[in-house]
């Protein structure tokens, strides 16, 4: 059991990375408290396999140190890290029976043959391997494989910590939701460090209490579920949390607040100035504003701040309606309920402050003194 | 489903049938006839039954040289499997190391068998030779034409030094072919390089393992250029294998009848050993 802490880490895969394309890892600090449950979450290709694979020493890193309570990792090797890691596709030893596979990790270090029994009988009685102990690895079927291959990372109990990489892509859908249940039962009763990896954000939700966004080889917010919904961080959080994903639409300053398309939205004074001192040190022109399509509110009449547009298209999904809206030259989402009877013609959208997030280069504008 | 019967297909079997025929069956028929016979000329020709048989059966020349040839498959096999197996794993896996050492390897194989004798008939010569000049000159008395476990010493060395790599080989290309993710999870799992070897390489190299003892029984139980070029079988019969004493009774002395039953029965022993081996492999492999 530890706390696992990532220092300026960076990886290339290349032996002379010239520029950050070239990084699979950007330099990047985190940390992941002991006890945590905690979701890795990504596009493919977004560095989180490497990631593990870093923590778990089966690569060394290009820059940075892994401190597994403090204590520098990089040069220990992964045996002795004694951490355990699923992966995505299942590794069993075929050769062996299931027994003797999860029985493996514990003969391993010498654990005595009682005690390799009891935990063994114990593992696979959470894992519904009972009837299987006897068969041969080799005769599984793709989701029994990968649970031995998962009941191989939980028979140890003294480990550090236990990586799951997108452990479940083999599994059928209503035994993925069931085993999803019983990863978090054994986090709560072993209290060990667990990271999943996923790029599945319902899964990333039911499963951590804790998720660490990761897009281009960086963590770009590490929260949880509920504040990666109502505070993205960065744009990517916004897109990719949610579905759809947050509205972005490319802005320009004015002195009361943005503007698109012609088209003006006044933004208080907290939020402005925020926005200038985030702007002026960058003067950056990159400023987009976001909205989730859960937060615009439709009028049918005009009002003060809302702005017209059209309704293109209408998606109804059973428990809530997906409108299409067109703004100026902007195409955007809203949900609404139900029971909201649409019309093709025109609508009002308005964009509750408490729910419109401005970003410079990609990233949140925090607003100083209102920040809940 | 419906098959449909057309006999026509058996003149698309044909050709192999015939190939099969010429290259095997007549062949082979023909040591029968031989076996069974007594042939002084082309025109007298008496039948005699399994009378070859019997006599080739107590003949104790027969008996001591299959017993030198069980020792020296067994030998060889023992010796060269583990130690195939044992260079396969110190392999480098890529570079240009990892071709350098495929090259190396591979050049004892392709060189000619009565060139592999020539080469240690030599390489051993006490005067000329550098090993066995070498050995003598630390002081141990060798010399494989007059002492016969200097002989035999030198046969093995020859065929482990010509035949290793075969088994280094084989098994190299079963290592590669392993995936990354098994040692990846043995890692994890922290397993030692022993448990590694044990429950994840060598379950893996089984069917090249398979093919590789019995490609080493096979050529070994039959040997015959080598140890003739470098012993001619000598000193005495000491390094007369299976396969000299065959020749010798066939070709030397010109006994056609009884070296035929004894070729069919020599056939059947690799026949037989063969098939025990491959099947006991199986078998045992079912039943777990």
């Amino acid at each position: 059991m530890a706390e696992i802490q990532l220092k300026s880490l960076a990886h290339s895969y290349s032996n002379t990375p010239s520029g950050p394309e070239d990084y699979a890892i950007r330099r990047m600090n985190h940390t992941w408290e002991q006890g945590g449950a905690y979701a890795l979450l990504g596009p493919s290709g977004c560095g989180k396999s490497t990631l593990l694979n870093i923590i778990s020493g089966l690569l060394s890193p290009s820059e940075g140190e892994v401190l597994f309570d403090g204590v520098k990792v990089n040069e220990t090797d992964t045996r002795d890290r004694n951490i355990a890691q699923v992966f995505q596709f299942p590794v069993v030893y075929d050769s062996m029976t299931v027994f003797d596979n999860l029985a493996f990790p514990l003969r391993n270090q010498k654990v005595s043959e009682d005690k390799v029994k009891a935990k063994v009988a114990e593992v696979a009685d959470i894992l519904d391997l009972q009837d299987l102990l006897k068969r041969k690895a080799s005769n599984l079927t793709a989701d029994e494989k990968q649970k031995v291959s998962m009941g191989r990372g939980l028979v140890r109990d003294d480990v550090s910590a236990i990586l799951f990489d997108e452990p479940l892509t083999v599994i059928d859908p209503h035994l993925k939701w069931k085993l999803r249940r019983k990863l978090k039962q054994i986090h709560e009763q072993f209290n060990i460090t667990m990271v999943y990896v996923t790029h599945d954000q319902l899964e990333a939700s039911t499963f951590a209490d804790k998720i660490a966004v990761m897009y281009e080889g960086q963590v770009v917010q590490f929260g949880t579920p509920r504040e990666l919904f109502e505070q993205p961080a960065h744009t990517f959080v916004g897109y990719f949390i949610g579905s759809p994903g947050m509205n972005l639409i490319d802005v320009q300053l004015t002195e009361k607040g943005i503007q698109f398309d012609g088209m003006e939205l006044l933004l208080s004074d907290d939020l402005l100035q925020s926005l200038a001192s985030a702007s002026a040190s960058g003067s950056s022109t990159n400023i987009k504003a976001g909205i989730r399509p859960e937060f615009i509110c439709l009028q049918e009449q005009p009002m003060d701040g809302a702005l017209p547009c059209s309704v293109k298209h209408i998606e109804d999904l059973g428990t809530h309606k997906v409108l299409t809206l067109e703004l100026g030259k902007q195409s955007l989402k809203a949900i609404v309920d139900e029971d909201y009877q649409a019309t093709d013609g025109q609508v009002y959208a308005c964009f509750p402050e408490q729910w419109l997030k401005i970003y410079v280069d990609e990233y949140l504008v925090e607003v100083q003194g209102s920040e809940q | 489903m419906n098959k449909t019967e057309n006999n026509k297909a058996w003149l698309l079997v044909l050709p192999v049938f015939l190939l099969v025929a010429f290259s095997a069956i007549i062949p082979l028929m023909t040591v029968v006839n031989y076996s069974v016979q007594d042939i002084f000329d082309q025109n007298s020709a008496y039948f005699v039954g399994a009378e070859w048989y019997k006599e080739v059966l107590q003949d104790p020349r027969l008996h001591d040289s299959l017993l030198r040839q069980f020792i020296f498959s067994g030998s060889v096999l023992l010796i060269e499997i583990p130690l195939g197996i044992l260079v396969a794993l110190m392999m480098p896996t890529r570079g240009a190391m990892a071709s350098l050492s495929l090259i190396l390897l591979a050049i004892p194989l392709l060189i000619p068998w009565n060139v592999v004798g020539t080469i240690w008939q030599i390489f051993g010569r006490a005067d000329i030779g550098l090993f066995g000049w070498g050995l003598n000159s630390l002081g141990i008395d060798y010399n494989y034409a007059s002492n016969p476990m200097d002989a035999w010493f030198t046969v093995l060395l020859m065929d482990v030094w010509h035949w290793t790599s075969l088994v280094a080989l084989l098994c190299y290309s079963g290592l590669r072919a392993i995936p990354e993710a098994f040692y990846q999870a043995a890692r994890i799992d922290r397993a030692s390089k022993w448990a590694i070897f044990r429950f994840i390489q060598l379950p893996r190299l089984k069917n090249v393992l398979i093919i590789g003892v019995l490609l080493r029984f096979m050529d070994s139980f039959m040997i015959y250029t080598e140890p003739f070029v470098l012993t001619g079988g000598g000193p005495g019969n000491s390094t007369t294998f299976l396969s000299q004493t065959l020749t010798q009774m066939a070709i030397g002395q010109f006994d056609l009848g009884p070296a035929a039953a004894f070729s069919l029965i020599y056939f059947l022993i690799v026949l037989l050993v063969s098939w025990l081996f491959f099947t006991t492999i199986t078998h045992l492999d079912k039943r777990k």
